[in-house]
């Protein structure tokens, strides 16, 4: 299957419009390092559609590969329930290499997060739902790995660098309007 | 040299008993080569009678296209098995070996092995690449009746993913429930289970 089953909806957290016109969605661990090669790739593409791109970062971690995937996920969504998803993303994927539960409340910390919120968020697992939710709704889009791009709805196959990823975008260089 | 985006092979379409198979378990690891493998280390087909399984042929331990596949399917194991489905891998490597990588990865369902004679199970089910010497990357989803009623074989470096399995069980499932009522209807005549 390579079609988007879930469109990006009030679930999710975007980045630019919701409504913009071109839609990227990702499916990411962010212990996974091909998802942290993709991490500035992604950021390259959004700065160059600044305001014409809607991009949503979905869970698909893998525990098996990656033991601190599921807590740094839930991190992020515990970051999110204070406003800052998209901070505490970039934290994560900057530092792959240290998601401990230590790390993860260092990074709360320097965010300037209610650190004790954020810590009983991970103690209790109070997003635990939300992720595993996002898993099962990409395996059911036919997610096999990660990083996973739908553009448009429409699976990304192949290299997810910049150029290509703002060619499935928004066609090649020389197609683009100006 | 083994292409491994040849065409692959034609995995045993739905409607088709599925065919017998014996294989021992990577819980066989624990003794020696040589000694006799007693009789709970097994996994065969009459196991599996009276539920769905899900059999998840793989062409080798320890490579890069099948960790991934092998720890979604250990991933979603819980909604597979909510489903009522029993979740079996089959590869040609050795228990020894499926025994290393089960603990590398923290596989939740068994790894079984078609080591010997080698590859004797994956060539019954329409799924072994005979130039490389390893099973194809096929998936089948048994009915509780022990007949194929969805597969699926993919290109050796593509992770199909579980997004098939998942469908196939749910479709599975809601055809017991329309078609159940006690006592449990006998399966259909062989060669009319349900098209992928």
């Amino acid at each position: 299957m390579t079609e988007l089953r879930s469109p990006i909806g009030p679930d999710d957290h975007v980045a630019g419009p919701r409504d913009a016109p071109v839609q990227l969605v990702e499916y990411g661990d962010f212990e996974c390092p091909s998802c942290g090669a993709a991490f500035p790739e992604v950021e390259t593409v959004r700065r160059a559609l600044e305001g014409r791109l809607a991009f949503a970062f979905r869970h698909f971690p893998l525990p098996q590969l990656h033991p601190h995937a599921a807590l740094a996920a839930e991190a992020a969504e515990a970051a999110a329930a204070q406003g800052r998803f998209w901070e505490m993303h970039r934290l994560l994927f900057e530092n792959q290499e240290a998601l401990g539960p230590g790390a993860l409340v260092s990074y709360a910390e320097a965010l300037g997060l209610d650190v004790e919120r954020f810590r009983t968020d991970l103690d209790e697992r109070r997003h635990r739902q939300k992720v595993r939710r996002q898993f099962l709704d990409g395996a059911r889009s036919g997610v096999n790995g990660t990083p996973t791009f739908f553009v448009n709805g429409q699976r990304h196959q192949g290299r997810f660098d910049a150029d290509a990823l703002l060619e499935a975008l928004v066609g090649a260089p020389s197609e683009r309007a100006p | 040299m083994p292409d491994p985006v040849a065409q692959p092979s034609r995995p045993l379409p739905a409607g088709t008993p599925a065919p017998p198979f014996r294989l021992p378990s990577v819980e066989a690891a624990e003794l020696p080569p040589g000694h006799p493998v007693p009789h709970d280390r097994w996994r065969s087909l009459e196991d599996l009678a009276g539920a769905p399984a899900v059999l998840v042929f793989y062409p080798a331990d320890f490579t890069p296209v099948c960790g991934e596949e092998l720890a979604i399917f250990s991933e979603i194991l819980p909604e597979l098995e909510a489903l009522g489905a029993r979740v079996l891998g089959i590869s040609v490597d050795s228990v020894w070996c499926h025994r290393a990588y089960t603990d590398e990865r923290n596989l939740r369902f068994p790894l079984l092995s078609d080591f010997h004679p080698k590859g004797e199970t994956s060539r019954r089910y329409g799924c072994y690449r005979e130039d490389a010497g390893v099973c194809e990357r096929a998936l089948f989803v048994l009915d509780r009746d022990g007949t194929v009623f969805w597969s699926s074989v993919s290109p050796m470096d593509e992770n199909p993913g579980v997004d098939g399995v998942l469908e196939a069980l749910e479709r599975l499932g809601q055809q017991a429930r329309e078609g159940s009522g006690p006592p449990q209807p006998r399966r259909e005549p062989r060669g009319e289970g349900a098209r992928p």
